[in-house]
């Protein structure tokens, strides 16, 4: 199969899964002189594994108008004023600062980690920016995200100031956590981020129970307007794994406002995704639960970001669930302490060169939304913010001992919180065996 | 109380645990004397306690719902609230108790409902990892107001894998609470403390008891009771030895209190109500006043409950004790089937009788349960 034939088989297949929507929004469209790459399934399924060789990419004959009419509306204009292009010159600023925010803190923890200022397990997300900027970029700040451990990408994107991170990632007092979590447990209630499950499958029912939370407000309690929307992010592994499914059921069932991200890098640990799963294309599980099952190239943060805009919209509006798979994948090993051996390097270097920072970059410059000089100052920012960042967890005071058994319980004396917000039994008219009010 | 028994057998009553329901309600009726419930003219069952512990919290609260298997069928709630605060789930519990989980972090309340606890272990996840220790991995910045209920321990010849109790392992983790009511009171009590309380609540109840009447004062009828977590009550005075159990086995304990009674030992029965924090002063108390120790409890006996009374006894109050600790549980085997080894498999009043009698060392032989 040539990689031409591939792709518009794979245009098909996308229109397909929008079916109730309008098609043309999940093609790929930019400008002709974009160096970005089209279909990424050429480079999926090709020799590296054999099993998935011919794997159910036959483009559903049905679709095929649809498709021909995706290719012809989104044909790209050239413009001088960049009103046709698909992002505002802030908007693409405000993604490339993003990414290489995620990109600089990555790389910083590695540093950091191999000098032995942070410990146990650490898992990095470099290559899988352009997913958390393309989604968490269009949520509000009462909208949720719930993550796994390779949570720090997340955080940040989702407002968590990096200090913060950072000092949670040294065992400190001031970090998000105070210490108490870590990498893989990264908490804010004031951004809504439920950052950190250490197991795969863990976030998933935790984030259908947010969504449902939503639902219930505006329904229940009444709270007009509420419209907030969770988005759940988890890898390909997990789509193996029961409570996936019976969330991606329930969801679907109660028409819960969420939207299901698989961050598909290929690669569960050391567990090839194609090596473990039956049908390994993942955004053909969402149809079978009754919701549109979406595949976008998750290198591309422009694409990512039109197929998010399109699932929030769905999930504001009430109409349920969407099931995104984005395509992927992670430079460094599963984690630092994986020595990253089963991988072939000549798929590594076939992903480097879809570094979707260095994609925005080019994308940029070359439709003349920004300048050279305007992307280094953003560098030059980062890599200050990074820097301030890691001094201050490193001035920062470990916790204190007091702090051990501090927070087990919201209400450790067991008699209850009374009306007035205070413990029932500070209240002098307490008494034992009944508490009255 | 045997002349009862024999009036009972007589009338054809022949099947042993039709007995032994009717001879647990005398003695309820007995013990309900013996609390001196002078103007106790109510009678509850434990299920209705619950039920109306959950009607009131529900209407108190619209933050409150309840989610799990069949609980639309819940004795009208349904048509009153809704089926959107009664949430019917698919036989899913990691998924829908995750999905509570994730609802009490967002503020809301949910009871969690379990046909039994057996099924919650496909969702232990969640209860310990999601639930458990979610206040103390974010620092005290997000709580999970939930509660997780349902039957716990054996009910009659359901087999192994619907008899555990799990008292013990939810007993182990920190960041839960966990509570074993017994009476309607207790129920109502503990049921509403727990709706309210701003952490996660494991809340055992028990298959066979939930039919059993008991009587509830007037206070235990005003929709704002409820009873502290972490206290347990003295169901019986005594001076002899001390009686801790929960759930079932207090009102087992009960019983053997009046055996004991007519052989002249008096037995002080705790009924622990909470598992999690466990309220070790008034065990200790207790304790140091009569000198002798059992421990009662259906589970299996390593690591149970009965283990960590007797070494929170030995580290405070070891001084006091007269006698070696006992502790009855259950067989150490998975439940069995059959009507006659499932009877062998748990305690029941003659094993508390025997033990009580060797700790104030008047012990008979010690003979198998026929």
């Amino acid at each position: 199969m040539s990689a031409a034939s591939l792709s518009s088989s794979i245009s098909v297949i996308r229109a397909a899964s929008f079916a109730n929507d309008k098609p043309a929004l999940v093609s790929s469209a930019r400008p002709p002189s974009s160096a970005f790459l089209g279909s990424s399934a050429g480079l999926r399924f090709d020799p590296l594994s054999s099993s998935a060789a011919g794997a159910g990419l036959r483009p559903s004959p049905v679709v095929a108008a649809a498709a021909a009419n995706v290719v012809k509306e989104k044909q790209p204009r050239s413009s001088p004023s960049g009103s046709n292009l698909l992002i505002t010159k802030e908007e693409g600023l405000e993604l490339y600062e993003d990414m290489v925010l995620g990109r600089a803190f990555e790389d910083m923890c590695a540093q950091m980690y191999y000098r032995g200022k942070m410990f146990g397990f650490v898992h990095l997300y470099n290559g899988q920016e352009a997913v958390s900027t393309g989604f968490i970029k269009l949520l509000k700040q009462e909208d949720s995200v719930v993550s796994t451990y390779r949570d720090h990408v997340h955080a940040l994107s989702k407002g968590v100031p990096a200090r913060q991170v950072m000092s949670e990632l040294f065992g400190k007092e001031t970090g998000c956590c105070r210490g108490q979590g870590g990498s893989m447990h990264m908490f804010s209630k004031e951004h809504n981020l439920i950052g950190g499950f250490a197991f795969i499958g863990e976030g998933i029912p935790i984030a259908t129970g947010a969504a449902f939370t939503s639902k219930y407000k505006r329904e229940v309690l009444k709270e007009e307007g509420c419209d907030h929307v969770t988005v759940a992010f988890f890898g390909d592994g997990t789509c193996n794994n029961g409570q996936f499914f019976e969330c991606l059921n329930m969801a679907q069932l109660w028409k819960l406002p969420i939207i299901f991200v698989v961050e598909n890098n290929l690669w569960a640990i050391g567990m090839s995704h194609l090596r473990a799963t039956s049908d390994p294309q993942i955004w053909k599980k969402g149809p079978a639960f009754g919701m549109p099952g979406v595949h976008v190239d998750g290198m591309d943060v422009l694409k990512v970001r039109e197929v998010a805009k399109e699932a929030v919209e769905r999930a504001r509006r009430g109409e349920g669930p969407t099931l995104v798979e984005c395509e992927t994948y992670r430079f460094r090993g599963h984690s630092l302490a994986d020595p990253d051996e089963l991988r072939e390097p000549a798929e590594k270097a076939k992903y480097a060169a879809r570094d979707p920072i260095t994609a925005l970059k080019k994308y940029m410059i070359e439709s003349n939304l920004v300048s050279e000089a305007e992307l280094k100052a953003i560098d030059k920012k980062i890599d200050e913010v990074v820097e301030d960042a890691v001094e201050f967890a490193d001035a920062s005071p470990p916790p204190p001992r007091s702090q051990l058994l501090e927070n087990v319980f919201a209400d450790p004396k067991g008699f209850g919180i009374g009306p007035d917000g205070r413990y029932r039994c500070e209240d002098p008219k307490f008494t034992e065996g009944t508490a009255k009010v | 109380m045997l002349s009862i028994l024999r009036r009972e057998a007589a009338a054809g009553c022949s099947d042993a645990v039709l007995l032994r329901e009717r001879l647990r309600r005398s003695c309820a009726a007995a013990t309900a004397r013996l609390r001196g419930y002078a103007t106790a003219a109510k009678e509850m069952t434990v299920r209705e306690a619950l039920n109306t512990a959950l009607d009131e919290e529900m209407s108190a609260d619209p933050r409150v719902f309840l989610m799990g298997e069949e609980v639309g069928e819940y004795q009208g709630a349904y048509k009153k609230f809704g089926p959107e605060r009664v949430v019917d789930t698919p036989i899913t519990e990691a998924g829908f108790t995750g999905i509570g989980v994730g609802a009490a972090y967002y503020g809301l309340r949910p009871v969690v409902e379990f046909m039994t606890f057996n099924f919650a272990m496909q969702a232990i996840d969640h209860i310990i990892n999601s639930a458990a220790k979610m206040n103390y991995m974010s620092a005290g910045n997000i709580s999970v107001p939930i509660v997780f209920r349902g039957p716990n321990g054996a009910a009659a010849g359901v087999g192994a894998q619907h008899s555990q109790c799990y008292a013990a392992w939810y007993g182990s983790c920190p960041g839960l609470k966990v509570l074993a009511p017994y009476s309607s009171e207790d129920a109502r009590g503990l049921l509403k403390a727990a709706i309210r309380d701003p952490d996660p609540v494991v809340f055992l109840e028990n298959e066979l008891i939930y039919g059993e009447r008991f009587p509830v004062s007037a206070e235990a009828l005003d929709s704002s009771f409820c009873l502290p977590i972490g206290k347990a009550k003295i169901e019986r005075e005594g001076k002899d030895v001390t009686i801790t159990a929960f759930s079932k086995m207090v009102g087992l304990s009960l019983e053997a209190a009046e055996i004991l009674a007519k052989e002249g030992i008096s037995a002080e029965v705790i009924n622990l109500l909470s598992i999690r924090p466990l309220d070790r002063p008034t065990i200790n108390a207790s304790v140091r006043k009569t000198s002798r120790l059992v421990t009662v409890e259906e589970g299996f006996p390593q690591h149970g409950v009965g283990a960590e009374i007797g070494m929170s006894i030995i580290e405070d109050s070891f001084g006091y004790l007269d006698a070696p600790i006992e502790r009855i549980t259950g067989a150490d085997v998975p439940m069995p089937y059959a009507a006659n080894l499932e009877r062998m498999a748990l305690p029941q009043i003659e094993d508390i009788v025997r033990a009580a009698k060797r700790v104030c060392h008047r012990s008979v032989p010690m003979a198998a349960t026929a």
